[in-house]
């Protein structure tokens, strides 16, 4: 049982509530264990209980459980991306709100296994080293009703550490900032990530670009670029 | 290694869904079916893997002549191997003379193992990745079918075959390599029956199956399958998977979800769509009663979708410019 564990290490045991309006959606089975696609929408907590603070995604079986902090500040608590998976695991979603409150959705996803233990393909030909912390970006209007949706993709190899001879090399933050200077969502990314993080994000009703992406791996390497609309 | 492995795991599949009746353990009551002049075929079940089915989803078949026995594939296991041999000899008096895999993938030769002192064939970028994924493809194989797979060993082809006519024992048989399910995908036609063993190219009433597929060159080569029909060279056609026919059918039916698989992921990258939503869209009535769905669907959008995503992200005018 790693529920235990996962509410005394990221929730530091704080009373919680499942809740169906967290929504995680992942695939009943891993086809791909390298890249399994999650998907999180907490709009209706937010509409329901309030403004969110952070969501915490953890899959409990795997040998690095904490996949990623996403602050959703100015946007959507909207958000989709894969991870790799070690084995059958739930993949949860913990929600903390700004009044300190905490809800949790959840899902299952079953998995051949193996996915954080093989090396990435860039990592496996060496290419990984000519495209790093390349940013590759797209503005999609109205995929969401009203929405402003950010696709992004940063070139990284995402090393688990897990894999014999390669220590961990991977994106830790990555945070867009608008026109203003203001921040519109900040990512804290662990390890389980896929390699070359694609990543779906909802800006929100109106944002307007131009955006300015920084970040930077657990290396040092910044990635600082420009996103226009 | 990792794409291998990737590959690999493509062939798990979701076997909760199959209503099949169980064949009793260990026997897969392999019935060889004369399709054409000293032709058969020994079809397997169209489904998706599971262990009620023994994995069993493959056809297989033969050519007997007087220049031996001609074996076309091998199917999932060495048992199957096994029990396919007995039932060619129960069948035909004739020595088998040579086994051929018409693609890489792991229910075309995995029965090898019971035929090894036979030539085994293959092309020749088939043998190789044989060589590359055959352990991954055990990996995956023994997690879903259990005790059907007991004591195989990935044996890949041994000798590489090159396309083009042949006489064999009176019948004139032509090899063609065409690709877009595979790397490279073998065709049989035996101009003398208008048999077309047609490999993975074609499936019929089931989904194709997608993991290592091009699908435009895919669709090129089904292209160049119906025309061979058209023209008359073809009558019959042997899928791998799914029933013998007549006719274009089965081109058809794969041509029509490959053209509207490709559609689906190139519109849904550009509306933007994430992986996961993709997977979740309707898919049309006209496919919801095919076998193997809707494991096939997920497993293919799995592995293709990612090349339509990095086609949008790359398209030259991405709303992008270097920082400072």
């Amino acid at each position: 049982m790693q529920w235990p564990v996962i509410h005394r290490k990221f929730m530091a045991t704080a009373p919680f509530a499942l809740s169906d309006e967290v929504i995680v959606k992942g695939p009943e089975f891993a086809e791909d264990a390298m890249n399994v696609p999650i998907w999180i929408d907490a709009r209706a907590l937010q509409r329901s209980m309030g403004p969110i603070d952070r969501i915490v995604v953890v899959a409990d079986r795997n040998p690095i459980q904490h996949v990623l902090d996403f602050e959703p500040l100015g946007s959507w608590p909207v958000l989709a991306f894969r991870i790799r998976m070690e084995q059958g695991s739930p993949v949860r979603a913990l929600v903390k709100m700004k009044d300190g409150r905490w809800f949790v959705g959840q899902t299952w996803v079953n998995a051949a296994g193996g996915g954080c233990t093989v090396p990435g393909a860039t990592r496996a030909d060496g290419s990984w080293s000519r495209t790093l912390n390349h940013v590759q970006a797209r503005v999609f209007r109205n995929v969401l009703d009203g929405g402003t949706r950010l696709r992004l993709r940063v070139m990284h190899p995402m090393d688990t550490g897990l894999v014999n001879g390669i220590p961990a090399f991977h994106i830790e933050q990555l945070e867009l900032r608008d026109a203003q200077d203001t921040a519109v969502w900040r990512l804290h990314l662990h390890e389980p990530v896929s390699e070359n993080p694609l990543i779906t994000l909802e800006l929100g009703d109106q944002p307007q670009g131009p955006w300015r992406l920084t970040g930077r791996d657990n290396n040092g390497n910044r990635i600082d670029e420009r996103l226009k609309a | 290694m990792s794409w291998r492995k990737a590959f690999a795991l493509a062939w798990t599949v979701c076997a909760a869904w199959v209503q099949a009746a169980e064949l009793p353990a260990g026997d897969y009551q392999l019935q060889p079916r004369a399709i054409a002049a000293q032709t058969w075929v020994i079809e397997g079940a169209v489904e998706d893997f599971s262990r009620a089915n023994g994995c069993n989803i493959i056809n297989t078949g033969f050519i007997a002549s007087d220049d031996g026995v001609l074996v076309i594939n091998t199917g999932p296991s060495w048992l199957y191997g096994q029990q396919q041999r007995a039932a060619i000899a129960r069948t035909v008096p004739q020595k088998p003379s040579r086994v051929v895999a018409l693609n890489l993938h792991p229910d075309y030769f995995f029965g090898n193992q019971a035929w090894v002192d036979v030539p085994l064939q293959a092309l020749g970028g088939s043998m190789a990745g044989m060589q590359a994924e055959g352990k991954a493809y055990e990996d995956n194989l023994y997690r879903l079918c259990g005790d059907w797979m007991k004591g195989t060993e990935s044996t890949p082809a041994r000798q590489s075959l090159t396309p083009g006519r042949q006489d064999w024992g009176g019948h004139r048989l032509e090899w063609v390599r065409l690709e877009g399910h595979t790397g490279d995908d073998l065709l049989l036609i035996d101009h003398s029956t208008g048999v077309l063993f047609a490999g993975g190219l074609v499936f019929a009433d089931r989904v194709p199956t997608a993991p290592h597929a091009r699908l435009l060159p895919w669709m090129n080569s089904l292209r160049t399958v119906q025309a061979w029909i058209d023209q008359g060279v073809v009558r019959t056609v042997v899928p791998s998977h799914g029933p013998v026919h007549t006719g274009r059918k089965g081109v058809d039916q794969t041509l029509d979800w490959l053209k509207w698989l490709h559609q689906r992921l190139q519109s849904s990258a550009a509306q933007g769509l994430d992986l996961s939503e993709v997977l979740r869209l309707s898919i049309p009535q006209r496919f919801a009663t095919w076998a193997a769905m809707p494991a096939e669907y997920t497993r293919s959008v799995t592995y293709l979708y990612p090349q339509y995503e990095n086609e949008q992200l790359a398209l030259p005018h991405v709303p992008t410019a270097s920082g400072q």
